[in-house]
């Protein structure tokens, strides 16, 4: 038996595996496919406020290796969430993460303190790292006295969990994961997409209605990765590693660059059982290694030999 | 509706022109019932220009082979890639997808209408309402005589109409114009075709009080409602081409 939990403080993961928020709806939509309570969490679609209906399409364009995305946020806001949506997710036996976002300090402040009041909602991940909006979103997450300030005000209010989904459009994403780890943050998950665009040549115009748009899939994972290396070197709370995860092999690089976990976000547009996979490729691998407890190999290239077990 | 994911084996790549080409494949297991209008998303292997999958309309169903069909226009990337595959090779699917055209009630007068590629739906569509016991008239449009394809496969449902632009086989323009439309007396309409088809065929449902089903086309990528990529405006406000659509009646379009 591999040990494959992870916590957040005082908040336990079964296991390192997590859907990111945008790529799994409220988690029914993939129970065709795969049992969601084995997954270590999912994070669901990011909530605002009000009721969002997102941007124009085109909202998306394929690329080499990836997509872009402009779809902004669309959500029916916090209210349909609590009435509709979080008595249809209480029975997954995993941990139900929802993801945050505003135009406004005060929207996430608001959206904290309701959301705080769902008992079975154990942490919240503070999106300022959202692309596709005019207001808000990324413009928290690029600039270190705006993320220090949100993630203040969010702290003050909100009284589990709080992970701040951090934006890989900064010239030094570390500082951003010290200022959120200063101002009380339990963990950072990152990254969020990459700011693109890209040209419909035949048409002679930009693909997406927005013009630019959030780049995901494995064309960013080299980037999420030193990324997240950066991160886990430079703050003590857990990291969650975000970016381009299409296989176990992907997954491990981040685990042992330093992330307690992952999530799993354009693989599932394309594999639905690709968090699952993921999750039996891990434990197999450490099982195949000699390992018991994931813990062994969390950030192992970034410890001195004879600090790590010689096992290969 | 249970959606599945498995790799299902092509079992015949038959081209029909230029342009279009067939593919049927089998499953394993013993196919789910599909539903007319109904897609499926497939995946490409082989190149990081096809990375996401590509959803295809069911074109026709043979349960007595455990069968399908997938009516392809090669358009792209991935549809040429799709053209060269061969029989015994396997595709990876996940199916069905979306909602579906609904039944007409008894004795109402039908029309299938569509138009270049959007006739894929339509094939099983016709043969759906036949076996519901409704014999739809089936009016179809294309550029000119050599680019119609699958005609035969509709003599079977019920009358067959055709417009050309050109006029070198049946009424010459577009379906719109085809006299049948206004002498038919149709209570119930079903259209797939261009959007500029689509549009003109639901213009004259609106303005003749005529119900009217359209299937729509978007860019999607995860085909199951959780990207939020596919949206249509509606009066219902945004809705998923993939699981609230493909297929919509006109009177929640914004058109």
């Amino acid at each position: 038996m591999v040990k494959l939990g992870f916590s957040i403080g005082d908040l336990h993961f079964k296991n390192p595996v997590l859907t990111a928020s945008g790529t799994f709806g409220y988690g029914s939509e993939f129970d065709d496919f795969i049992d969601v309570s084995r997954l270590g969490g999912i994070v669901v679609k990011g909530t605002t406020l009000e009721p969002r209906e997102g941007n124009l399409c085109p909202r998306m364009a394929e690329t080499p290796s990836g997509m872009l995305n402009a779809v902004g946020l669309q959500n029916k806001g916090i209210e349909y969430f609590e009435k509709f949506i979080y008595p249809r997710i209480l029975n997954y036996e995993t941990n139900v993460i929802v993801n945050i976002n505003g135009s406004y300090i005060d929207d996430y402040v608001m959206l904290a303190e309701r959301i705080d009041k769902l008992e079975k909602i154990p942490a919240i991940e503070l999106n300022i790292s959202c692309p596709n909006v005019k207001m808000g979103g990324m413009a928290f997450g690029t600039k270190l006295s705006s993320a220090r300030e949100v993630t203040r005000a969010v702290r003050a209010v909100y009284s589990k969990k709080l992970i701040v989904k951090l934006s890989p459009n900064v010239t030094n994403i570390a500082d951003f994961a010290k200022v959120v780890e200063d101002e009380g943050a339990d963990s950072v998950s990152l990254i969020n997409t990459l700011l693109g665009m890209s040209v419909d040549v035949a048409k002679m115009k930009p693909s997406l209605s927005t013009i630019t748009g959030g780049l995901s899939g494995p064309a960013i994972k080299p980037i999420a990765l030193r990324m997240v290396w950066q991160v886990a070197k430079a703050v003590k709370i857990p990291v969650i590693g975000i970016g381009g995860i299409m296989t176990t092999s992907d997954a491990l690089e981040f685990l042992l660059a330093g992330a307690s976990a992952v999530q799993i976000g354009t693989a599932s547009f394309i594999d639905p059982l690709a968090s699952i996979k993921i999750l039996e490729g891990i434990e197999k691998y450490l099982l195949e290694k000699g390992f018991t407890d994931i813990r062994e190999i969390i950030g192992y290239i970034n410890r001195k030999p004879e600090q790590n077990r010689n096992c290969c | 509706m249970a959606k599945y994911i498995a790799d299902l084996k092509v079992i015949e790549n038959k081209r029909l022109n230029d342009d279009f080409f067939i593919l049927e494949l089998s499953g394993n297991d013993k196919l789910p019932d599909f539903k007319p209008g109904q897609f499926v998303q497939v995946k490409i292997e082989g190149s990081p220009d096809t990375f996401l999958r590509r959803p295809i309309s069911i074109h026709d169903v043979d349960y007595g082979r455990n069968t399908f069909k997938l009516l392809i226009q090669v358009a792209g990337k991935g549809t040429k890639m799709l053209s060269k595959i061969r029989p015994g090779d396997f595709l990876n699917m996940i199916y069905p997808l979306g909602n579906s055209f609904s039944l007409p009630d008894i004795n109402e007068k039908v029309l299938i209408a569509g138009g270049g590629c959007g006739v894929a739906p339509l094939l099983f569509l016709g043969n759906y309402l036949k076996s519901n016991n409704c014999i739809p008239d089936v009016l179809l449009g294309f550029r000119n005589s050599e680019r119609i394809i699958e005609l035969d496969q509709y003599f079977n449902i019920g009358k067959v109409y055709v417009t050309t632009e050109d006029g070198s086989q049946g009424e010459k323009g577009f379906i719109t114009n085809h006299s049948v439309l206004t002498t038919g007396n149709y209570s119930r309409i079903y259209c797939c075709g261009p959007t500029s088809m689509m549009r003109a065929i639901a213009g004259h449902c609106k303005k003749n009080d005529i119900f009217c089903e359209v299937s729509l086309e978007n860019l999607m990528a995860c085909g199951i409602g959780v990207c939020l990529c596919c949206i249509v405006d509606t009066v219902k406000g945004n809705l998923c081409t993939c699981t609230d659509g493909p297929v919509f009646n006109i009177n929640d379009l914004k058109w």
